[in-house]
């Protein structure tokens, strides 16, 4: 009885993986055809931009697995970038946000200066952060940092101000010096919610990335920018459809990290 | 036997002017070393606060707890809690056998030495083999039986339990309850325990002290001389345990305790607090509907518990009233 539903419920669980792919497939199937249909130059065939991308990416020597010198040149700097600012922005965020959240005041004082600072929409700062940085990397770190900061410290406020008081009467009842404090009650009670916070903060880091790059000149921000005005629209499309694929892929990833960090919680059960 | 605990002229008053509430009024009592000893009153009479105050994690207003003989400020090393609610006090991100080692984390235990007590003591509690689990994997008696076995780790002078085993079924409240009496002598610790369950107060207890309502006082203070061996079935049915429960009921179910005021000065002339005022002037205007009058009172006590200690204590007045 019960290994029926066990297997019905994998079934139904493979069965909507495969679904989710299978509309994936059609998405693709579906431009495919009005590609064919529009015969534009702006809108190129499917089968054109993946062609494409293979031909860019998979240019390279058999030693080097054929990867192409724009995997090294363009893809990996790129990703570089976003993830070495998300972690610096992660590593800072969550520091600031402990800080604020543990003390009494604090966020009194700066709760709405930074409520204001993350309503900025990020893409208006870039002259500035150009003016303040000049034109490089430094300057794309800077707005992907500004911009993924106030996610993760706002919900790591969050997340250190909802420590249960029953948890807390307990740790203390335990003995619990102050400098475990920290790392054994507060952050680990707090991580539902600083990861909530990477999260969101990971898909703007990809997005504030592009941005930067397409301003700043580097990186595929670059490419899209090259290839848009040298009229190589299949190309751009491919690299359109490649942060598709990398913003996916790096959620994904977080997931399963997130999965493995947050093994603990109940919703999360070990069958799924 | 050494005193374990000294309590004297313990008073906490909650918040400030208009809005304080005295949840306990110089309370007084020792407990000896070994002792088991519970303490029970009615619901909201402030038994939380004291416990909460003995174990230094919240500062009394006034009065001192002593515990073999130092002065407690601050969260005694030799001391640890059980909390009622067991779902919110083990850590979920540890497993069990995390939970229990946690508070040996801080102190000078090897690895290894750590994870022998461990294992040691959830199994004195009969939880041998599921260390690697996560609390939310076991049963609600089980998750108390873990927070029990965490508190006992580092074999604390004084156990202190609040309400332990009020959100567990019956059958399992019995089995912890024979839990509690038997680590207690195996380990010799001594244990205060609260409650507002008779039987179980009395089931417990070498000593049993009575909480007056909200702000608590104590009323009575009853040595329990039931055989040592307890049995859930025999020491229930046995006439000694029937007449000490309702030695406690009655105790609880007096106007001392309920607080109603009127026929307080009618049984017990010697009422232990200052509401001297307010009784008087309750007897005099009251004679069945004691609600309006309670008006002074209830500044104390939300209206719920009001109209409550109202309705308890309205079957007995009649005939109080005629015997005064
Ligand atoms: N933090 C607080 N601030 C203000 N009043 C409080 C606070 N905690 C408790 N009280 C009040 O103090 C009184 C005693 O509370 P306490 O929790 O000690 O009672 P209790 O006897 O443990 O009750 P229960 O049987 O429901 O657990 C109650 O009237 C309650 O409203
Ligand atoms: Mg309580």
């Amino acid at each position: 009885m019960s290994t029926t539903t066990a297997a019905a419920n994998r079934g139904r669980v493979l069965g909507s993986a495969a679904v989710t792919w299978l509309v994936l497939a059609a998405a693709l199937l579906l431009w495919e055809l009005v590609a064919i249909g529009a015969d534009s130059v702006y809108f190129p065939r499917m089968t054109d931009i993946i062609a494409t991308g293979a031909d860019v990416l998979l240019s390279g020597p058999a030693w080097r697995l054929m990867l192409g010198d724009a995997v090294f040149e363009i893809v990996l700097p790129s990703l570089a970038t976003a993830l070495g600012a998300w972690a610096l922005s992660a590593a800072l965020g969550v520091a600031l946000g402990t800080a604020l959240g543990r003390s009494s005041w604090a966020m009194d004082y700066c709760g709405t200066l930074i409520s204001f600072l993350r309503s900025v929409p990020p893409v208006t700062l870039m002259p500035a952060f150009m003016v303040m940085f000049g034109i490089g990397v430094q300057m794309e770190i800077a707005a992907i940092v500004f911009s993924t900061l106030w996610p993760i410290v706002l919900n790591t406020v969050d997340g250190v101000r909802s420590v249960d008081q029953v948890k807390i009467d307990t740790a203390r009842s335990l003995g619990t010096p102050r400098r475990y404090w920290i790392g054994m009650i507060v952050l680990p009670a707090a991580m539902p919610k600083i990861f909530a916070g990477l999260r969101l903060s990971l898909s703007i880091a990809i997005l504030l990335m592009v941005v930067a790059e397409i301003v700043g000149g580097s990186g595929i921000g670059l490419r899209i920018s090259t290839t848009q005005s040298t009229v190589q629209y299949t190309e751009m499309w491919f690299w359109v459809l490649l942060l598709g694929v990398l913003g996916y892929a790096l959620n994904t990833a977080l997931l399963a990290v997130e999965r493995l960090v947050l093994g603990w919680q109940p919703a999360r059960g070990d069958d799924a | 036997m050494s005193t374990m605990l000294e309590v004297s002229g313990l008073t906490h008053q909650y918040g400030q002017g208009e809005r304080a509430h005295v949840a306990v009024q110089d309370l007084t009592f020792t407990i000896e070393a070994g002792q088991l000893a519970c303490i029970v009153g009615p619901s909201g009479c402030g038994k939380s606060t004291l416990l909460r105050c003995i174990s230094g994690l919240i500062p009394a207003t006034g009065g001192s707890v002593r515990l073999h003989g130092d002065e407690v400020s601050g969260v005694p090393d030799d001391l640890a809690v059980v909390f009622q609610d067991y779902g919110r006090s083990l850590f979920p991100w540890l497993t069990v056998a995390k939970n229990v080692e946690f508070p040996l984390r801080w102190q000078k235990v090897s690895k290894a030495e750590r994870q022998r007590r461990a294992a040691e003591v959830l199994e004195s509690v009969g939880l041998a083999g599921v260390g690697k689990k996560y609390p939310w994997q076991l049963s609600g008696g089980m998750q108390q039986r873990v927070s029990i076995a965490r508190a006992l780790v580092s074999r604390p002078a004084l156990l202190l339990m609040d309400e332990p085993f009020a959100s567990v079924d019956a059958q399992t409240r019995g089995e912890l309850e024979d839990l509690t009496r038997r680590v207690q002598r195996d380990l010799g610790s001594t244990i205060l325990l609260v409650t507002h369950d008779i039987d179980e107060s009395v089931y417990l207890a070498d000593r049993v002290l009575v909480l007056s309502k909200s702000p608590a006082a104590i009323v009575a203070d009853l040595a329990i001389d039931l055989p040592t061996e307890r049995d859930q079935i025999a020491t229930r049915e046995s006439e000694q345990f029937v007449s000490l429960r309702g030695e406690v009921a009655r105790l609880l179910q007096s106007p001392q305790v309920q607080r109603t005021g009127e026929n307080a000065p009618a049984e017990t002339p010697a009422a232990t607090t200052g509401t001297d005022d307010t009784t008087a002037s309750d007897a005099t205007a009251a004679s069945e509907t004691t609600a309006p009058a309670e008006a002074t009172g209830a500044a104390l006590s939300d209206g719920a518990d009001t109209a409550e200690a109202a309705d308890a204590a309205g079957s007995p007045d009649p005939t109080a009233a005629s015997r005064s």
